[in-house]
């Protein structure tokens, strides 16, 4: 059986979200969950976050960045089109409740991850702020997504094209100066968000990550995306993708995240320079 | 029966047996001595009528052998292939008490074979619908013998597999020079054929829970979902990059092809000297795959002696031909990285074996100052799996043994719950396909009786 592609939108040059036609997930599917994708019989296992669910159409909403062979092939798919296999919703979804006031910090597409979590957080009672970054204005995604759950939304480029010039950590700094929030929940590129947790981990500010690792089966089965938090062995798929984030052994983690990347390099140099519908 | 030459095979991922030819095979099967009270049939798990397609064969009536093996064993082509028959039916084999055992193994693999080269389906006797639908979680041995059997019953039978292709262990697991997919895909196929849906891609528990398929009118569940979470050995270093579980390593190779990089997507990194540790089937499985993905060195690394070596004596023989070496009598002790966090060496200490343990297998005990460097880049850690608790914590009442295994009746698969049944690795820890296969017979037959009441 195959998954249906129902609707596509290009958020920008390397963005695409996908709505996909997969009833049995979109009734399960949870805030903070994700699913794991194959396009075809050649294809990997690839994760990504449930951004949202339709009950009535039965759809889920994914949102995928360009980055390898595998983001790219998606990326040229249509609406109407099938991908091979579909699974989800997998890992644990966000439960944290009523917390109080809690700060949303996104990167890149990380936004994309935040957005089911901090509705989430909205629906629970608690009182959100939000600050989003990325290299430049083209790359900011889901503004008005956010706008609508929260008006206390900072926007910063590196390039200063939009919002603050500069880092996400900047105003960061200046909110936890300012005030105390119960919980930060940030997602964003690895380094990004290891270095969130070092500033929040100076304010004492309980910080929860979503971890991107690399997977396989993403039931629990290989172990392929494990990672150090406290003194323990996680399973991303599992038992996270939500960890503590002062828990988080980052040097390990990201070192892990690269182990494949020769490989990665050789599939995308081989895609490019035979694909033809590259555009 | 021919094998490939060592030398080639390493280079290839074909398989290394090629099964008897139709002459070989018949003049197998006269050695039959075709005892009136057959051993062998009492060594079988799934009782197949043994003597019966040995003398069908003999005759060179190859479909009434495939249709006697069919009758019991939904899984001929499988069985022939991965079952250890020297501890099983060719151990009864009267013949083996002076001489050598009939190969009942290649017998059986011959007959079903013929089949699938042929390309043509047996007879399928129908049975009277039964009207009630069974719900079957795991695609591996156990659920797709139960599920064949159940259906051979006149069930409405689905399978729900939470990976893309069925087939469980034999898929991701069982290495394509041992046990060819196209193989899997025949036998699944015929399974398909009595009448069983395959739901892929569902992970019960998460994608839909039993409460809910309970209201969609299933009527009883049968949970086969083997041995489906990997063990490390719990020394330091193993978060670095290189050391995989065997799960990984395997379904990287298997499932996902990883041979074929990048042909398929899915990579996987050899390095050049690799230490499996383990010895079981698994663990000889990961040191060929290593071999054949082009390491330099592969190496066995097992606490105990080759007496102890869980795995079948034929594939501890193929290693061995293939150049795997053994570091017998040594454990593991902790793994080091260099600055890219890469596996640069692992310490290992010598041991002397002891008094037996609760195994009955005698313990390795250390030896102090054993202690020396292996220069190894890819650790694989074949050292067994245990349960994946993901669907079972999800299911109310469902007693859980000490080892958090289901705590299942071994003959009649019940569990605390009264519609769920058991049987395979989930229920008896990390076994063979062949004890999977007869646990989801019995537990068809088991769930007959319930839904019979």
């Amino acid at each position: 059986m195959a998954y249906k592609i129902v609707g596509k939108e290009k958020l920008n040059s390397v963005t695409t979200l996908f709505e996909i036609e997969a009833p049995l997930i979109a009734e399960q599917a949870k805030a903070g969950q994700f699913i794991v994708f194959c396009i075809g019989e050649k294809s990997e296992r690839i994760p990504l976050t449930i951004v949202k669910k339709d009950l009535k159409s039965g759809t889920i909403t994914i949102i995928s960045q360009e980055i390898g062979k595998t983001t790219k092939e998606l990326a040229l798919l249509d609406k109407g089109d099938f991908i091979s296999d579909l699974i989800g919703p997998l890992g644990r979804h966000a439960d944290f409740g009523k917390l109080g006031r809690i700060l949303f910090v996104g990167g890149g597409v990380g936004v994309a991850e935040i957005l089911p979590v901090l509705e989430y957080a909205k629906s629970e009672g608690n009182n959100i702020r939000a600050i989003i970054g990325a290299r430049t204005k083209e790359l900011i995604i889901l503004e008005n997504e956010l706008r609508k759950v929260t008006s206390d939304l900072t926007i910063t480029t590196d390039d200063g094209s939009y919002g603050i010039k500069g880092l996400l950590t900047m105003p960061l700094e200046e909110c936890l100066k300012k005030e105390k929030f119960d919980l930060v929940y940030c997602v964003g590129p690895d380094i990004m968000m290891k270095t969130v947790c070092e500033i929040t981990k100076n304010y004492n500010t309980k910080t929860l990550v979503s971890l991107d690792a690399n997977m396989l089966d993403a039931t629990g089965m290989c172990g392929t995306c494990r990672v150090i938090v406290g003194s323990e062995v996680k399973f991303t798929c599992v038992d996270g993708p939500e960890f503590d984030g002062h828990l988080v052994d980052w040097g390990s983690f990201m070192k892990r995240q690269k182990r494949f990347a020769e490989e990665e390099k050789v599939s995308l140099d081989l895609y490019n320079k035979h694909c033809k519908y590259k555009k | 029966m021919k094998k490939q030459d060592p030398k080639e095979r390493i280079k290839n991922f074909e398989e290394v047996a090629s099964g008897f030819t139709e002459e070989e095979a018949v003049k197998e099967a006269k050695r039959c001595l075709m005892c009136k009270k057959p051993s062998c049939v009492a060594g079988c798990p799934v009782e197949i009528n043994i003597p019966g397609f040995i003398k069908a064969i003999e005759k060179r009536n190859f479909d009434d052998a495939l249709n006697l093996l069919k009758e019991k064993n939904s899984l001929p082509a499988v069985c022939g292939r991965v079952c250890p028959q020297e501890d099983q039916c060719e151990k009864m084999c009267l013949l083996g008490k002076k001489g050598k055992a009939i190969n009942i193994g290649a017998l059986e693999r011959f007959a079903a074979d013929r089949e699938l080269n042929q390309a043509r389906g047996i007879r399928q006797q129908a049975s009277e619908k039964k009207g009630k639908k069974v719900a079957v979680i795991g695609s591996g041995p156990a659920g797709l013998t139960c599920a064949a059997d159940l259906a051979k019953m006149g069930y409405e039978v689905t399978i729900f597999e939470s990976l893309h292709k069925p087939g469980g262990v034999l898929i991701y697991g069982i290495p394509e020079f041992r046990l060819p997919k196209r193989i899997i895909e025949k036998e699944t196929g015929y399974i398909e054929s009595l009448g069983v849906l395959f739901e892929l891609n569902i992970l019960i528990g998460k994608s839909v829970t039993i409460e809910a398929l309970r209201k969609k009118g299933y009527k009883a569940f049968f949970i086969g979902t083997g041995a489906g979470l990997p063990h490390f050995v719990g020394i330091p270093g193993e978060e670095l990059n290189g050391v995989y579980s065997a799960n990984e390593f395997l379904t990287r190779i298997n499932l996902m092809k990883a041979y074929l990089f990048p042909e398929y997507d899915t990579p996987v990194k050899i390095g050049n000297k690799v230490a499996v540790i383990g010895a079981g089937n698994v663990a000889m499985d990961s040191a060929r795959c290593a071999k054949r993905l082009g390491a330099k060195e592969v190496f066995i690394v097992y606490r105990r002696t080759e007496n102890e070596m869980p795995a079948r004596i034929d594939e501890i023989e193929n290693a061995k031909e293939e150049g795997i070496k053994f570091e017998l009598l040594t454990n593991p002790l902790r793994i080091f990285g260099n600055e890219n966090g890469w596996v640069k060496k692992m310490e290992c200490i010598r041991n002397r074996l002891g008094e037996p343990d609760e195994s009955g297998r005698k313990s390795p005990v250390p030896i102090n100052g054993s202690q020396f460097i292996m220069d190894v880049d890819t650790v694989v850690c074949a050292i067994g799996q245990g349960p994946n608790p993901l669907l079972l914590s999800t299911i109310k009442d469902l007693r859980l043994t000490k080892k958090k295994n289901i705590d299942a009746d071994p003959e009649t698969g019940v569990t605390s719950v009264e519609d769920i049944f058991a049987g395979g690795d989930i229920v008896t820890g990390a076994a063979t396909v062949i004890e999977a296969m007869g646990a989801g017979k019995r537990a068809a037959r088991s769930i007959d009786a319930y839904l019979k009441r």
